[in-house]
């Protein structure tokens, strides 16, 4: 396969930039420490918006293994805003399917059902290093139109100092280590976060006492497209397997080892394949792609920012895998922060409107952090009798239907809503439907040439249904009629829509010094 | 809603019995597990969050 490999090539390899040569360090609005799923959507979202940035990582290349590979509809719908959903949806496997067996019985499958007249399915299932290299291709082709975006390969921080009005690293290249200022520092540098570490701070939470076995595997099987999630298998006993497809034939393999074992001797091939062939049937060929055993932990840092640094992604929050809600919540923590930065950095909002980002994607991470602890106790019980109560969930699933919202494979990443955000204006639509109060992310609906997404997003956006409206300040007027989905989704009225196409306000009429108080909230500036 | 605490069984003695009946004859294991899905069958049935946190305090003693 052509790109199996992608991840061993050099994608942006190091070059010597002036700024080595400068005799004083030369301060940069932003810098992003990582080049991962969350550091390149970062960067692309705020070069979109003319803030200059430039991102650091100590290597020049994709991950390694298909790591993050469920993307879930939100995720999506930012990169469609970002302009690089499309090449995603078509690369990505699209399911919909889950099968759950307990021993060599099905006791139930469920179906996402995903609702109709939305542009995004519910998910698709994408390699991690498939997902960074388009948004590296993205990232290149806004270089091209001229986005002040820079990419620095082989460039690793090497020390982080705190100012009140800007941080300094030292960056370690090839070519020795040099100096730069930023107004602002993003850590997108993962759950093992050297800028968290450098900067001596807290990341408490839970650890489970398990390990995972994840496999790439390489096959031409005729297996459906499907999530199939094993209790207790006859080919793993008393643990758990997750078998599920990814794009140009491979599958991915998760089974679960309990936690007394010997990690470097779980990976090597001569035990891996015996487990895989059990799994898959002798008569199944195939190629493992790549192996490894990890661990994981449900934690998060007690602030995400730390004056003049911002942590975004793994480095601010860890779960469990169960439920993808990894690499989902680190692209909306983008989402959520680069518009902010922009009005801090162009002078139309106050610093504190950056605590906003703390406080709601604080939130977000609780919700994730509880979800996928829920199905990490489900999925790994921890004593005999959450093994027993988890059995018997199991066991009545497969004849009552009752049981089976209790059966819990991972609860799959949805956004989260900011009830009780500080931004939020207070909802004068109580009998509108709830899914677009204030705080939620908007549902998308079809429009009479496309869909509402893609009309919103990157500005304020006044969105008026079915009523009169007209723009205010900084926020542009979208008119569309209340009808079809708009009207179920919406009912009618004017809601206020932030850049992160999240709902701030919502009247059932337009009243211009009504939206201008709201503005003034949604923007920091009316504490 | 709430927990009723009040006799509430026009037969208690032949509900008790019932309860044993159905336990006859199991390891404790295949007791254990059968008291796991009547929990789970009454949780559903009483369906109340409320009621169910009364009945776990009461439980609890």
């Amino acid at each position: 396969m052509a790109d199996a490999k992608i991840f061993e090539q050099s994608l942006y390899p190091y070059q010597r930039h002036p700024d080595q040569d400068a005799a004083a360090p030369v301060r940069h609005p932003v810098i992003v420490v990582g080049a991962g799923p969350v550091g390149l959507t970062t960067a692309i979202d705020l070069g979109l918006q003319g803030v200059p940035v430039v991102v650091l990582d100590d290597n020049d290349r994709v991950s390694t293994g298909s790591r993050a590979i469920c993307f879930a509809k939100r995720p999506l719908e930012i990169f469609d805003r970002l302009g690089c959903g499309q090449v995603m949806v078509d690369k990505g496997v699209v399911w919909n399917t889950g099968r759950v067996f307990m021993g060599e019985r099905q006791v139930y499958e469920f179906n996402l059902l995903p609702e109709g007249g939305h542009r995004r399915p519910a998910f698709i299932n994408l390699q991690q290093y498939h997902l960074e290299q388009m948004l590296l291709d993205r990232l290149r082709e806004l270089q091209a139109e001229g986005a002040p975006i820079q990419l620095r390969g082989k460039s690793r921080v090497s020390a982080i100092g705190q100012h009140d009005d800007h941080a300094t690293v030292e960056i370690d290249t090839p070519e020795g280590s040099y100096d730069l200022e930023a107004d602002w520092l993003i850590a997108c540098d993962g759950a093992g976060s050297p800028t968290r570490k450098m900067l001596g701070l807290d990341f408490v939470g839970r650890v489970f006492e398990d390990n995972f076995l994840i496999a790439d595997v390489t096959m031409q099987a005729d297996f459906p497209t499907e999530r199939w999630f094993w209790f207790d298998p006859p080919f793993n006993p008393g643990q758990s397997a997750l078998l599920h497809k990814q794009p140009d034939g491979v599958w991915r393999i998760d089974l679960q080892l309990g936690w007394d074992i010997d990690k470097e001797v779980e990976k090597r091939p001569e035990n891996v394949i015996p487990r895989i062939r059990a799994m898959l049937g002798e008569d199944v060929a195939f190629d493992l792609e790549w192996v490894s055993v990890y661990t994981f932990q449900c934690r998060r840092m007690e602030r995400f920012r730390r004056n003049r640094v911002i942590f975004a992604g793994d480095s601010a929050h860890q779960v469990s895998p169960f439920g993808a809600r990894g690499a989902n919540s680190g692209i909306q923590d983008a989402d959520n922060l680069c518009w902010k930065l922009k009005l801090v950095l162009e002078g139309s909002a106050p610093e504190a409107l950056l605590d906003s980002y703390d406080a709601e994607r604080v939130h977000g991470a609780e919700e994730n952090i509880l979800n996928s602890t829920r199905s990490t106790d489900f999925i790994t019980p921890k004593s005999e009798i959450s093994r027993i109560f988890r059995d018997a969930a199991l066991h009545l699933s497969e004849r009552h239907a009752f049981a089976r919202p209790f059966v819990n494979s991972g609860r799959l990443s949805v956004p989260c809503t900011y009830d009780g955000s500080a931004l939020n204006t207070s909802d004068a639509m109580p009998e509108a439907p709830a899914r677009s109060r204030p705080g939620s992310p908007c549902p998308d609906a079809p429009l009479a040439d496309g869909f509402l997404l893609d009309r919103l997003g990157g500005r304020f956006t006044i969105l008026a249904v079915g009523v009169e409206g007209e723009a205010v300040g900084m926020a542009d007027l979208l008119s569309v009629p209340a009808t079809g989905e708009m009207a179920e989704r919406y009912a009618s009225g004017i809601y206020l829509i932030r850049p992160d196409q999240h709902i701030a306000a919502r009247w059932p009429a337009f009243d211009a010094d009504m939206i201008r108080a709201a503005l003034s909230r949604a923007t920091g500036n009316t504490p | 809603m709430s927990l009723n605490l009040q006799p509430n069984l026009k037969c208690p003695d032949d509900a008790y019995a019932l309860l044993l009946e159905a336990h006859e004859g199991l390891t404790k294991a295949e007791s254990d597990a059968l008291n796991a899905r009547l929990i789970l069958v009454l949780l559903n049935h009483v369906g109340d969050m409320e009621v169910l946190r009364e009945a776990i305090e009461a439980a609890r003693g």
